[in-house]
């Protein structure tokens, strides 16, 4: 185990905080400069929704098709399994055939909610 | 070969020497903290120039050569016009959410940025989950897209919101498949690690065929991670005029723009991490004399010159294919891509365990 540190600072979690706050700088900064230095006009057609010209017809935070929420779960199953395999790829040398057998149970599991999720349609765009 | 660390750990004991501990570390952390920033920004208007001469190129066009020599001035002149761009202020939209968008997009890709290996003890995050914290980082974007496009009270940003969450995290599974057959072949999730397990040979090499299978997949769902090229639904502009974020303006707007080049730094980058060794030079066995050549190359030119060569085949994806329609896309990812990826994990898992080398 190596361990690269910047500046001799180890605490990773400093360095990601440092980074987040980075990140939210750049953007108030630049808010802040545009904020300054921007025109500004007034007029209440320009603060209608940007769509056909004609006046919006109906609410635009509304309902929406229930298919993107059947690929939100299936992502969600998904990723969660992705998850639990990691920790072993990092141990997999170590724990060998054994180790292999367990976690292709685990996998096959995986794979027959794949098939399952086929063969129910649920991977087709309707 | 150089390493970066003398450099730091200098400024650090001369730092030292006449403060405090705590002083030292803040001032070291507001220094990190500049670096990225003006590292990010330049970045990101080297990307907006090297886009657009790639895309002239393709399109036997010469692209832009007004502003400075080769016009290598125009992404200046494109950022400081962008900011004197009036915000224009909107009715009917969700204020707090509508600001907060561009803030959870570019935190996300500047954590991401700072996983990066960017040369020989020149890392900023180095987690021993590093890898794993880059994947977990970079799906905090999709939920400043989500947000926008819902924020604006808009169809066209609703809709276009909705594709890129739908595209997003579909191809984020092959993403974190391709990274879990790589970490097999690592043995550690640490970024450091893993570029130090290419010190004899890249990984693309060293891992037979399904490192290479697992680079293609990567190589895809990155291109779609980012939402460019033939992935381009979310902006589809002759559908949706510009997608999720239409309703922002100036420099607003601007936040999407510079995190979709630096998502494609990204991307790049650990695509070169992961296959092409990082900052590693090339090593080949037994090839003393040739190793000792490349160590002179300095490590910030390796990796720099991989991410842009691996994003010079992003933009090239984007100039060649015709963007596909959502049943097209969802059916690539999870007809395709997600079966072939859980094969190429067994085939890499029993490749490492039980020795075959074919």
């Amino acid at each position: 185990m190596i361990s690269l540190d910047i500046f001799g600072i180890t605490n990773n979690g400093l360095l990601a905080i440092t980074a987040l706050l980075t990140g939210f700088a750049l953007v108030a900064l630049a808010m802040w400069i545009a904020k300054l230095i921007s025109p500004r006009s007034f007029n209440p057609q320009k603060g209608e929704a940007y769509e056909c010209g004609i006046p919006t017809r109906g609410k635009s935070m509304s309902q929406f098709r229930v298919g993107y929420y059947l690929f939100a779960i299936l992502f969600l199953m998904f990723d969660v399994e992705t998850v639990f395999l990691y920790p072993w790829a990092v141990r997999m040398r170590e724990l060998g055939v054994d180790g292999l057998i367990s976690i292709a149970v685990f996998f096959g599991v995986l794979v027959l909610g794949l098939v399952y999720a086929w063969r129910k349609g649920a991977l087709e765009w309707k | 070969m150089q390493d970066f660390s003398t450099i730091t750990d200098a400024i650090h004991s001369f730092l030292l020497s006449f403060m405090p501990g705590w002083l030292t570390t803040t001032v070291e952390c507001v220094l990190i903290g500049v670096g990225l920033l003006l590292v990010y920004s330049l970045l990101a208007l080297f990307y907006i120039y090297y886009e657009r001469k790639v895309c002239a190129a393709f399109q036997c066009r010469i692209g832009p050569n007004r502003v400075g020599p080769w016009g290598l001035l125009q992404s200046f002149a494109d950022m400081f016009k962008i900011l004197i761009k009036e915000l224009i202020h909107l009715d009917h939209i969700d204020k707090f959410l509508f600001a907060l968008a561009p803030y959870l997009v570019i935190i996300a890709s500047m954590l991401a940025f700072a996983v990066l290996p960017w040369g020989n003890g020149l890392q900023v995050i180095d987690f021993n989950i590093g890898i794993f914290f880059l994947v977990a980082v970079s799906s905090i974007g999709v939920l400043g897209i989500l947000l926008a496009g819902w924020s604006s009270n808009n169809k066209f940003t609703l809709i276009g919101a909705l594709r890129s969450g739908a595209q997003m995290v579909s191809y984020e599974l092959s993403i974190g498949l391709s990274v879990l057959t790589m970490v097999c072949l690592a043995g550690t999730m640490s970024v450091g690690g893993i570029v130090d397990e290419q010190a004899d040979l890249w990984f693309i090499f060293k891992g037979h065929v399904p490192a290479l299978i697992a680079f293609v997949i990567y190589m895809i769902a990155g291109t779609a991670e980012t939402n460019r090229g033939p992935f381009d639904l979310p902006e589809a502009e002759s559908e949706l005029t510009a997608g999720y974020h239409t309703e922002y303006s100036g420099i607003h707007f601007g936040f999407f723009y510079l995190a979709e080049y630096l998502n494609l730094f990204i991307v790049a980058g650990v695509a070169s991490l992961l296959f092409f060794g990082g900052w590693m030079p090339l090593h080949i066995p037994g090839w003393d004399a040739f190793n000792h050549i490349m160590d002179y190359i300095p490590s910030v030119v390796w990796f720099i010159g991989k991410a842009i060569v691996l994003s010079f085949v992003i933009i090239w994806f984007k100039w060649t294919f015709p963007r596909l329609r959502i049943d097209q896309l969802l059916s690539l990812e999870w007809k395709y891509l997600l079966p072939i990826n859980l094969f190429n994990l067994a085939l890499m898992v029993c490749i490492i365990i039980f020795g075959w080398h074919f």
